[in-house]
């Protein structure tokens, strides 16, 4: 559908928030004691930040929960009865409040989890998702959407999408049929534009992606994968604060008779990640797991997903205790 | 730093070490860790108050070993982290060259293990200052509001292991949370499981422990759980009159058992 324009006043946005909460669960960033802006079900309106640049963890909880549960089982002698989970019971949720780079990197898990094989616990919970997004008005140094071919006012994800405006009132774009659904049914709190600005941040492009996806494809063996990743001490912070990480490791959990099957979040950083039942393991240092998260990114997923595996929202590198700055590494590795 | 720098030229120039681990800024001025193989690389280094990283968690790693012998710029909690991990013999003495740094920063003169020895032993070696606040209020808790406490903070916990890696003396090839046959602790985040693994984590490290709070830097949630080695450094201390990192030939609080220990029930 054609995107349209509206104007929504400070005071109404607080009327939207109560009227999609009466039907949904909403998922939005607040600040918490310690001034880490974490995202949260079902928080007050007046609890509801707007300022933030970024949150500690992506949003990605919402569509691929760090724990899932898969199915549960019962051993019975010889056999195991299955009893599979009802995806209908996956409730209506608003992702409210995402910036762009966030949104964005909703289209990137689905590029992986409804690539060939629909994911149905993630599809579900998409079809079940409305995003209301959030243009950024200020950034920091570790921002790189610009070079991702994103930028703060990227519309890719949201059904409707805020900005603010100078006076601080915001202009809603309507972007999909499930946003225009929702001013449909409160015509009242949007009104018509007035020409007033939005206020955007400008986000200092870093490097140039197609250069780096151009650049991996020979680089395989490169002396950098080394240099640039010695420091790297191998947690999965990185990948866990990442929004479009989607490796995950399935488990079962049984207590007597009883167990489930779930899928919990792994990292491509870890050494056990490969690690083969022979002993052998594929990528057996640091460097190459290094290499692996870049090449995924940067070059596999352009060549099979048709889409970048990275959407530039810097938590990698402000999280990392290393200070494995990934932006840094790939404007420099462009250039080798 | 001056004289840092010079002194690491020095020792590349020189061969006498084919790499310098120590700290440079990175372009947005956080202090990281860099590790210099060119003489003229040296001019990089770094030493200030933003230089807080451990960095004798590189010290057994791989891909840093295979680079050659190596000189590694060493504060109190590094210089106490080689003794522990000369004792675990994870290092021999012989193949490291310490750059000490001294608590005002300045370069100190560490020929041998006896010179670190001795420096160590005439420095302050309890929980540094900024940590003893919230480790007393802790304590004043009941064990209830202490559990309650924990559990709040280790519900957060997204099993990244950040922790653990940045630890020196976390150095396992395979962990113990990655044994799956049979499967220790959960791998999944969950409150009971993160309190499994934050437990585990500190009674591994009772004894072991130097003080550095790598752990709760590193973590990218923000979870203290430094303060749970911290509250064991005080425990080890207070029971055995041991601070860890002491010594090359430290022995093993809770691994050492003599037929003169005032317990009765293992021997």
């Amino acid at each position: 559908m054609e995107a349209t324009r509206k104007l929504i006043r400070r005071q109404s946005l607080e009327k939207l928030y109560n009227a999609l909460s009466e039907t949904r669960k909403i998922y939005a960033p607040v600040m918490a004691e310690d001034k880490q802006i974490t995202y949260c079900y079902n928080p007050s309106f007046a609890e509801v930040t707007f300022d933030h640049i970024r949150s500690t963890m992506s949003p990605k909880n919402v569509l691929f929960p760090k724990v899932e549960n898969l199915f549960y089982y019962t051993n019975e002698k010889t056999e195991s009865v299955i009893s599979v989970l009802d995806l209908n019971k996956i409730p209506e949720v608003v992702l409210w409040g995402a910036h762009p780079c966030d949104a964005a990197a909703i289209d990137v898990l689905r590029s992986i989890f409804c690539w060939e094989i629909k994911d149905e616990f993630f599809a579900k919970r998409l079809e079940k998702l409305v995003v209301i997004g959030l243009s950024c008005h200020q950034s920091d140094e570790y921002c790189f959407c610009t070079s991702t071919g994103l930028a703060p006012d990227s519309k890719n994800g949201s059904d409707i999408l805020l900005s603010r405006l100078q006076g601080g009132d915001y202009q809603a774009e309507i972007l999909t049929e499930k946003g225009q659904s929702i001013v449909d049914s409160l015509p009242d709190l949007f009104e018509p534009v007035t020409g007033e600005q939005v206020v955007i941040t400008e986000v200092k492009q870093k490097f140039d992606h197609r250069k780096v996806t151009e650049k991996l494809a020979t680089s395989f063996e490169h002396p950098f994968w080394v240099s640039n990743s010695l420091r790297c001490i191998g947690c999965g912070a990185c990948a866990y604060l990442c929004p479009t990480c989607a490796c995950f490791d399935i488990q079962d959990e049984t207590a007597g008779r009883k167990g489930r099957r779930y899928r919990s979040w792994d990292s491509c950083g870890f050494g056990l990640f490969t690690l083969h039942t022979s002993g052998h393991n594929p990528r057996s240092v640091q460097s190459q797991r290094w290499r692996q998260r870049i090449m995924h990114k940067f070059s596999y997923m352009p060549e099979r997903n048709e889409s970048l595996g990275c959407v530039g929202c810097g938590r990698c590198s402000s999280g990392c205790p290393v200070d494995m700055n990934i932006a840094e590494q790939l404007a420099a590795l462009q250039n080798i | 730093m001056n004289n840092l720098i010079s002194k690491a030229k020095e020792l590349l120039e020189g061969k006498a070490v084919h790499v310098v681990i120590g700290y440079e800024a990175g372009p947005t001025g956080v202090a990281r860790p860099a590790f210099i193989t060119d003489p003229s690389g040296a001019d990089m280094l770094i030493y200030d108050d933003r230089c807080v990283q451990n960095l004798a968690v590189y010290l057994t790693k791989p891909e840093v070993k295979s680079l050659g012998r190596m000189a590694i710029v060493a504060n109190l909690p590094v210089m106490r982290s080689i003794m522990m991990l000369i004792s675990e013999q994870q290092l021999f003495a012989e193949s490291i060259v310490v750059l000490g740094i001294s608590d005002k920063g300045d370069l100190l003169d560490i020929a041998d293990i006896q010179v670190m020895q001795a420096y160590i032993e005439k420095s302050d070696l309890s929980n540094p200052a900024r940590d003893r606040e919230p480790l007393t209020a802790l304590n004043k808790l009941s064990p209830g509001e202490r559990f309650s406490y924990w559990q709040k903070e280790l519900s957060r916990c997204i099993k990244c292991y950040a922790c653990r890696q940045a630890c020196p003396m976390c150095y396992c090839t395979r962990c113990t949370v990655e044994v799956n046959q049979p499967q220790w602790i959960p791998v999944q985040s969950n409150t009971l499981g993160n309190m499994e693994w934050h437990i585990l984590r500190a009674m591994h490290l009772a004894g072991r422990c130097i003080s550095c709070g790598e752990c709760g830097r590193s973590c990218p949630v923000g979870i203290p759980c430094h303060l749970l080695t911290m509250h064991l450094v005080d425990q080890v201390h207070d029971y055995f009159n041991i601070y860890a990192g002491t010594s090359d030939k430290m022995s093993s609080v809770l691994s050492t058992f003599e037929p003169n220990d005032k317990e009765s029930f293992i021997i």
